[in-house]
């Protein structure tokens, strides 16, 4: 078994109406079936309300299935008993950098998830400083996360998140409220991670110019995973994507439009030098 | 507008004071409150006053970020004396219209903005050179007997330090709902007082939705770092007493001393 | 008519060692119906810079002109000014806070004191503009999904029938399709009828399609004003200062580099795969 797993997941939502009275069932995920190795580096995409953050929740245990078994690094979330040591091994970074943050200084907040689990605190600075260290914020330790940027805001938050020593971090659109540069910063610190200390990686996103690194993509749609493959085999169909809400790189749509035109060029091409390379073997 | 704020705020640099322990720096403030209360000569405001400057000296905050802290709260500062000034019975100095001047009114309106000016600035050192998780930190341990009296005392401090964590996003936020609805003809400024009070709404309706979204996220974000209370808890930063700490009470006691010794000749 | 910025700056936390300048000796002129881009990264001032142009922030030193009239004067009407140059903030829909859509549409226009009637056919005309389905007006807005939050949002300004629409991010946490329909319908609204448009954005990708004009600021100051195609050809310069041109630019100097016979300049998709086509059929 994989570090997460999960076997026909089903998440619903019971809406009510000012009374309380039942008004409707929302199935905000839908017989999902995953299995993702210990190491491997997965990017999850859909659009807003495709469900993708819903089963992210799951993996962490702060939602539980309505129907179906997650299992995390072997232990199924259900376990009540089991909750802490599922938390403590597939960590979790939100969207909004301001609120994740609880200390008022930056170590502090690093601290904060082994305070949580009771380790020494001899050891506790040790892992701040290795966690900090990690995403490149070591120097900004005794800083206030007032004064960060969105990016750095972020990598705090991830080193929090690793100073509990995780095999698992799930990132639930960590880019979404950041500039280019914030985004940048933050997909490199997990693309660190991943090659560096082999943690799991599971990043959900809109941007598709942050899955071309993962070894895996699912997308999502309904609830239901609509696509799965390499990035290259999913951005392969441009047309599905666009159904999907979804987007391509400009590279990836330029090249397809050149296709549309009648241009001999392969699938999937996800880089300015793959392009360049195909026009080149196609120019007379 | 809003960001002039300093109260409640820390202020990052290096100095003994910073260091110090908050217990000390908790007691010694409330020790110096209560003292400027028993005070019944200027000379014992005259002690206070040197030992906040030393103070403020020590802890290498620019006094200047101090006083812009204290212009919001002017206000209530110029209320406090104007009350004291006009309303105590004693001897008439000046009288006109229907306000009378008196000696006593004068002599206590004095006293009162002596005492709240030092009150404020005292109390401000302790949170600029204090980080809100260590204060709540100190207080959480110096108040622990009451834990037998079954106060949650690791939740009220818990609580106080996310609160203090929150005030400047909120605030930030608060200037930013402000100039939206600014932007869309709204008018903060004039008016009688229920008018303002009407125009408030479209500040604070929108205000609390945040705050309670914020709350809940980051309800969430603790729990998903496996907090669960109090119990098993360890700390990145014990307290623990240094040497600096016993020479920090023992300045306070030397202070206390010389105030009610001169202060109450 | 326009606005005119004539030598503004802005600084804040005066005198003290936190002293910023967040704006530095900025000259600018925007005409009648221009659609512009206003990028920049955090912090580069861009949205301190649209707050100056209706007046919620007073500059340090400078002048502002609107319709030829100095804003800073003694009598100049700041409320009216604020009806006419309308901003829509970053995450709009933060600000959203009456019981149905229709009344908080409705109270920008209640605020510029017109009569009932008219207050509101234009929250009818202004959420028609923004393309919200009628079945949502008397919903309650926190129902609403993101994108149809910030629509609503958006039609809250617009209802004060502003003669430049300033939006600052309008974009900010929207999935790709959500940014197209959002952007999409901005461009359509100023080809209909004729508004001047500001979009402020840390994307040049996103704003490249829809904009005549692209301003970028840097540190406080207007590092580059001119035509798309004019600020994307400095794509070098542009990486020195942490942005980026789209992502065609590159790929159509690469081509060039391999001496591929394109336009550098193109700028969309569509203009860039026209000449790739061309400089293939030409050999």
């Amino acid at each position: 078994m994989g570090i997460v797993k999960t076997e026909d997941l089903v998440y619903e939502y019971i809406r009510r109406d000012e009374e309380g009275n039942v008004e409707g069932i929302t199935r905000a995920v839908d017989e999902v079936n995953l299995d993702i190795r210990q190491g491997e580096f997965i990017a999850i995409l859909g659009h807003n309300g495709s469900g993708k953050s819903t089963l992210a929740k799951h993996i962490n245990a702060i939602l539980n299935p309505t129907e179906g078994t997650v299992w995390v690094d072997g232990m199924d979330t259900g376990e009540a008993d089991k909750v802490w040591e599922i938390r403590q091994t597939a960590g979790m970074v939100f969207q909004n950098p301001d609120n994740q943050i609880i200390g008022q200084v930056v170590e502090e907040d690093v601290g904060f998830g082994p305070e949580n689990m009771g380790i020494p605190t001899k050891e506790i600075w040790e892992r701040v400083e290795e966690s900090l260290k990690a995403v490149g914020m070591y120097e900004y330790r005794r800083h206030s996360p007032n004064k960060l940027s969105g990016g750095q805001k972020q990598r705090v938050s991830i080193a929090g998140v690793l100073a509990m020593h995780p095999k698992c971090i799930v990132l639930d659109e960590p880019t979404a409220m950041l500039d280019p540069s914030g985004r940048r910063e933050v997909i490199r610190a997990a693309r660190a991670l991943n090659d560096v200390e082999e943690v799991t990686i599971i990043l959900i996103t809109h941007y598709m110019e942050e899955i071309i690194y993962a070894n895996r993509v699912f997308v999502m749609d309904n609830g239901k995973i609509a696509m799965e493959g390499t990035p290259r085999e999913i951005f392969s169909q441009v047309e599905k994507l666009k159904e999907l809400r979804l987007n391509v790189p400009q590279v990836t749509l330029l090249a397809y439009e050149l296709k549309k035109r009648g241009i001999g060029l392969p699938d999937g091409i996800l880089t300015t030098e793959e392009l360049a390379e195909a026009l080149e073997r196609i120019r007379p | 507008m809003l960001r002039d704020i300093t109260l409640g705020q820390y202020y990052q640099t290096e100095s003994v004071i910073h260091r110090l322990d908050p217990r000390v720096k908790l007691g010694g403030t409330l020790l110096y409150i209560i003292s400027l209360f028993f005070f019944h000569n200027f000379l014992g405001y005259g002690v206070a006053a040197i030992f906040l400057a030393v103070v403020i000296r020590l802890s290498h905050v620019p006094f200047r970020f101090m006083v812009k802290g204290m212009k919001a709260i002017l206000f209530l500062l110029l209320i406090t004396v104007g009350f004291n000034l006009f309303l105590t019975p004693g001897t008439v100095l000046v009288s006109f219209w229907k306000l009378t001047i008196t000696k006593e009114g004068v002599r206590l309106a004095v006293t009162m903005a002596i005492r709240l000016a030092m009150l404020i600035i005292g109390s401000s050192i302790m949170t600029l050179t204090t980080t809100p998780n260590n204060l709540t930190d100190g207080m959480e341990k110096m108040m622990k007997p009451l834990k037998t009296f079954h106060v949650p005392v690791h939740e009220v401090a818990m609580m106080m330090s996310i609160a203090l964590r929150f005030i400047p996003i909120l605030l930030e936020e608060t200037d930013k709902i402000m100039k939206a609805q600014i932007a869309r003809g709204a008018d903060f400024e004039s008016g009688n007082l229920i008018k303002r009070a009407r125009a408030l709404v479209p500040l604070l309706v929108p205000l609390f939705i945040s705050a309670f979204r914020r709350a809940n996220d980051l309800a969430m974000a603790m729990e998903a770092r496996c907090y669960r209370g109090g119990e098993g808890r360890t700390k990145m930063k014990p307290l623990i007493y240094h040497r600096r700490d016993k020479i920090g009470y023992l300045c306070i006691l030397i202070y206390l001393a010389l105030g009610f010794f001169i202060g109450r000749l | 008519m326009s606005i005119i910025l004539d030598h503004v700056n802005y600084v804040y936390g005066d005198g003290s060692a936190l002293e910023v300048k967040a704006l530095d000796d900025i000259c600018l002129q925007i005409p009648d119906g221009q659609f512009v881009g206003i990028i920049g990264h955090t912090g580069s001032g861009k949205s301190t810079l649209v707050q100056h142009m209706n007046g919620l922030l007073r500059a340090s030193s400078g002048h502002i002109y609107f319709n030829g009239e100095d804003i800073y004067d003694k009598d100049y009407d700041l409320k009216k000014l604020r009806g006419k140059v309308g901003l829509v903030f970053q995450y709009p829909e933060h600000q959203l806070f009456e019981i149905d859509v229709f009344t908080d549409v409705c109270f920008g226009p209640k605020n510029l004191g017109l009569d009932k009637k008219e207050t509101e056919l234009r929250a009818f005309d202004a959420l028609r503009k923004v393309g919200l389905p009628v079945e949502l007006y008397y919903q309650s807005p926190f129902e609403l999904s993101g994108g149809q939050k910030r629509r609503v949002a958006i039609a809250g300004v617009l209802a004060m029938k502003p003669e430049v629409l300033i939006l600052d991010e309008p974009t900010a946490g929207l999935d790709p399709k959500g940014r197209d329909e959002i952007l999409g319908q901005i461009k359509e609204l100023q080809q209909e009828t004729g508004l001047t448009i500001l979009l402020v954005s840390h994307s040049m990708e996103d704003v490249a399609e829809y904009v005549d004009r692209i301003i970028v600021m840097n540190r406080g100051s207007v590092l580059f004003d001119g035509l798309p195609k004019e600020v994307f050809s400095r794509y070098k310069e542009l990486e020195a200062v942490g942005l980026a041109a789209p992502q065609v630019t590159y790929i159509l100097h690469e081509l060039k580099a391999r001496g591929m016979d394109v336009d550098v300049n193109a700028t969309t998709i569509g203009e860039a795969a026209e000449s790739i086509q061309k400089a293939l059929k030409s050999v």
